[in-house]
């Protein structure tokens, strides 16, 4: 018999969308009890359209080629020292902050949609999340074994797990991922794989693997570009499940725009960390978070919302508000951690008069009106030997669980505060776009573990500051923490540059 | 870029992390222990999952099974993700190979006409059986303790996957690419009485809520049973009847299944003998489960009509493994 020649789109029905069956002996809902109860209706899942087709055989074949790059890289950085190649230790302290702050957000991607890879009662969209999951361990295992080597050279990497579940910043990226994995299914799915990697995901990557780039951080690149061609799967997963939602119900519109809207605040909240990184921590600079704000946010994503207006969507609530913020969150977030930065896992630093102007460039309209005084006056106390370091604990945002250190973008001198009610108790917000998540679910958010309270109902051991740093955090005083200036980072680094 | 400094006076601080540390002493770590170990968030969850309001978002509840150290349960072949696929890559190119050789010589051709026919009615439905078996082990995944566990459950998972579309494949070179076979076999997989039993316990394994219980069902009753039976045994009645060259599109069964059981036997005897509490509660699953599948396998065998000592034999195997674990 001559065989026919199968397409893409056939052959990969064929091997894998009808493998599931209609049950007789159970009840489906029991199999798959999850997919009711957020109010989303869902008619038919054949109307699913595979956002990749990748069978098995060939995922294992491709993805074991990438691995053998990229271990091969990783074994030869480690092999030569590769650490000596960065532009200055200085840059290293922004790779501290992704190992804590974002590798283990990676491995939450792996069990959010492991869990929704479990739970659709579609065999199309489960087999995607699937793939999405593993993808997501590859990338916390292969950050790890990136990371493994700076761990050696420098302080700072060497607990990161156990500090992602404690040290009072780090909740902020941890809170962002519990919320959306204790979301129902398809909220997950809105925010992860649309709000987050569609949308958003390009002003993380972009902006941590170019900066590794310009700064000589080979492994940080490498991995980097060997996630992008997974990063592009997750994003057509992303766009297909917003049209699969919008599709299927008329009713799904509204309870997907309070999603997006949702999401893409504490998305952008989420991302001023990124901001401060792009803005301050990096030697070599590869533009300001205003540009990729710009280039990455305003062009791509205005084109995308206008593409699903047609659904019914708009774009997201505050898009207004955070268009200004552009001007302001990456100084203010860099501050807080400059002058808190006894509290802190990693080094902080005063820029250099060179990156003074050049912030002053960036930013015309902002820096030297409202952020440049300040670092002056940091320079001269600390020329006077009375470096600044605040020891009041800060006020948290209730949602996104920053301190209060934002100010109202028209007013930028004054501090944004929001408060509400809810059952007799007060709670407190960074702006109006976290009260309103708050006020939305409020039950879910009075949960949040606000490090800051948690440390006044003596939850963090104590009773003193660095005793909680010490024990509770697992800080290595004096190494971790502090200025660049004097650190053992900073010492090393001077005596293997010498030798050189 | 060149590297002028002397590697030799560059001298690390520490060998490894310090959980790694603290479990095993500050010495080079493996990229096994520093992919595995504590990696997955132990406290301070902020929310109580909206899907599961009595539970923690990480819970060593979602299992009746007791370990001191979930970490305790790690992988003998070491895999994290990149060895994991580096292995699959090397077992699917020989798979390639073998399909490509079984169709580039057309070897379908030369099948007997019951070989040809038991094959569609009997093989080619295991396609759904391994479907279940791909959402029983990411259910592990997504709801056990531990990355040492929940990561070579995802494995699991996907390696079942990857046999689903390989039986698939059997069925379209059956039918040269029309789809027809696995119309037939689903038919039969929906309705014919002998796989009704096998269908129910698939549907009533999706609905086991304990993670560890879905694994000893899936991973160690049914798996044993099914690789003696359908991978062995059926094999052996496909060489006598005119279908020797099939063995070649079911060799990565078999050599799974060997990889695969070396991970699932030390899952299990280290959970056994965990305590006597663990070891009760493992036995009785495995007691309750294993009487039921042969139940419901038994009509497909007596179809098969394979050897009629077939079932009894693979009880046999099964029982022995069990007795090597602890049960
Ligand atoms: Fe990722
Ligand atoms: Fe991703
Ligand atoms: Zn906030």
């Amino acid at each position: 018999m001559a065989a026919k020649k199968l397409n893409l789109k056939d052959k990969y029905k064929l091997l894998t969308r009808d493998l599931d069956w209609d049950f007789s002996y159970e009840d489906r809902k029991q199999a798959f009890p999850y997919e009711d109860f957020e109010g989303i209706k869902i008619h038919d899942w054949s109307k699913w359209e595979d956002p990749f087709r990748l069978t098995m055989d060939a995922y294992w074949k491709y993805q074991a080629e990438k691995e053998k790059k990229l271990y091969a890289i990783f074994d030869a950085s480690q092999q030569h020292n590769g650490h000596l190649n960065v532009s200055d230790a200085r840059y290293i302290n922004a790779i501290k902050l992704f190992l804590t702050g974002i590798s283990p957000l990676e491995y939450q991607a792996y069990q959010g949609f492991a869990h929704v890879g479990r739970q659709f009662g579609g065999v199309g969209a489960r087999v995607a999340c699937q793939m999405q999951s593993i993808d997501e361990l590859r990338h916390v295992q292969t950050q790890v074994h990136a990371m493994s080597q700076y761990n050696k050279f420098f302080d700072g990497f060497h607990d990161w797990t156990h500090m992602h579940d404690r040290v009072w910043y780090l909740s902020v990226p941890k809170s962002f991922f519990d919320d959306a994995r204790t979301g129902g299914p398809f909220e997950f799915l809105v925010a992860i794989s649309f709000s987050f990697e569609y949308v958003l995901t390009n002003l993380v990557f972009v902006p941590f693997m170019s900066g590794a780039a310009h700064n000589g951080d080979m492994a940080t690149v490498t991995f980097g570009f060997s996630a992008q061609s997974d990063e592009a799967r997750h994003m057509t997963l992303g766009l297909e499940v917003i049209k699969f939602l919008l599709e299927q119900d008329e009713a799904n519109v509204p309870i997907v725009q309070k999603w997006i809207d949702k999401w893409f605040w504490r998305g952008t909240r989420l991302l001023s960390i990124v901001g401060m990184m792009m803005d301050y921590m990096l030697p070599n600079k590869v533009m300001s978070w205003k540009e990729g704000w710009e280039v990455y946010f305003e062009e791509a994503g205005g084109a995308l919302f206008k593409d699903l207006a047609r659904y019914g969507i708009r774009m997201p609530k505050y898009a207004g508000v955070i268009e200004k913020e552009k001007e302001h969150v990456s100084h203010q977030a860099w501050w807080t951690f400059y002058t808190y930065g006894h509290a802190a896992g990693f080094h902080t630093w005063i820029p250099t008069d060179e990156e003074l102007d050049w912030l002053g460039e960036k930013y015309p309209d902002t820096f030297d009106k409202y952020y440049r005084p300040r670092w002056e006056l940091a320079k001269k106390l600390e020329a006077e030997g009375k470096r600044i370091y605040h020891n009041a604990l800060p006020q948290l945002c209730n949602t996104c669980q920053i301190p209060l250190l934002f100010t109202d973008m028209d007013n930028p001198t004054e501090v944004s505060h929001c408060v509400t009610e809810y059952q007799g108790d007060k709670y407190h917000f960074c702006s109006d776009g976290c009260k309103d998540i708050f006020e939305d679910e409020p039950e879910k958010y009075v949960q949040a573990w606000l490090p800051a309270h948690q440390i006044f109902q003596g939850n963090c051991g104590g009773p003193d500051i660095p005793d909680i740093l010490k024990d509770y955090y697992h800080f290595n005083l004096g190494a971790d923490n502090l200025d660049i200036k004097g650190s053992p980072d900073e010492q090393r680094w001077k005596e293997w540059k010498k030798q050189g | 870029m060149t590297i002028e400094i002397k590697t030799a006076t560059i001298e690390p601080i520490r060998s490894t992390f310090a959980n790694l540390q603290r479990r095993f002493g500050d010495k080079p770590a493996s990229r096994y222990q520093e992919a595995t170990y504590d990696v997955q968030a132990e406290t301070n969850f902020h929310y109580r999952p909206l899907w599961q309001p009595d539970r923690l978002l990480n819970d060593k509840r979602r299992t009746a099974v007791v370990m001191e150290d979930w970490y305790s349960l790690k992988d003998p072949r070491q895999f994290y993700y990149g060895s994991y696929v580096q292995q699959r890559a090397r077992m699917q190119e020989q798979a390639e190979n073998n399909y490509a050789f079984f169709e580039k010589r057309d070897l379908a051709r030369h099948l007997s006409d019951d070989a040809r026919n038991s094959l569609i009615r009997h093989l080619v439905p295991l396609r759904h059986v391994e479907h279940t078996a791909n959402l029983n082990n990411v259910y592990g995944s997504a709801y056990g303790y531990g990355t040492a566990v929940t990561q070579a459950m995802l494995f699991d998972g996907m390696d079942r996957l990857g046999i689903a579309q390989y039986l698939s494949r059997i069925g379209l070179i059956l039918d040269g690419n029309t789809g027809e076979s696995l119309s037939a076999a689903k038919q039969s997989w929906m309705q014919d009485s002998c796989w009704q039993g096998m269908r129910a316990m698939c549907e009533k394994s999706l609905t086991v809520e304990d993670w560890f219980e879905t694994f000893v069902l899936q991973d160690l009753v049914i798996d044993t049973l099914m690789q003696e039976l359908f991978y062995v045994r059926f094999d052996q009645w496909l060489s006598e009847h005119g279908g020797q060259d099939v063995g070649m599109l079911t060799e990565f069964m078999r050599d799974w299944y060997k990889d695969t059981s070396r991970w699932v036997d030390a899952v299990l005897k280290e959970a056994v003998s965990e305590s006597a509490a663990n070891q009760q509660l493992i036995q009785g699953w495995f007691g309750n489960w294993r009487g039921r599948v042969v139940e419901a396998l038994a009509p497909v065998v007596a179809d098969m009509n394979i050897d009629d000592a077939a079932l009894d034999i693979a009880l046999q195997t099964l029982d022995k493994r069990a007795a090597k674990v602890g049960l």
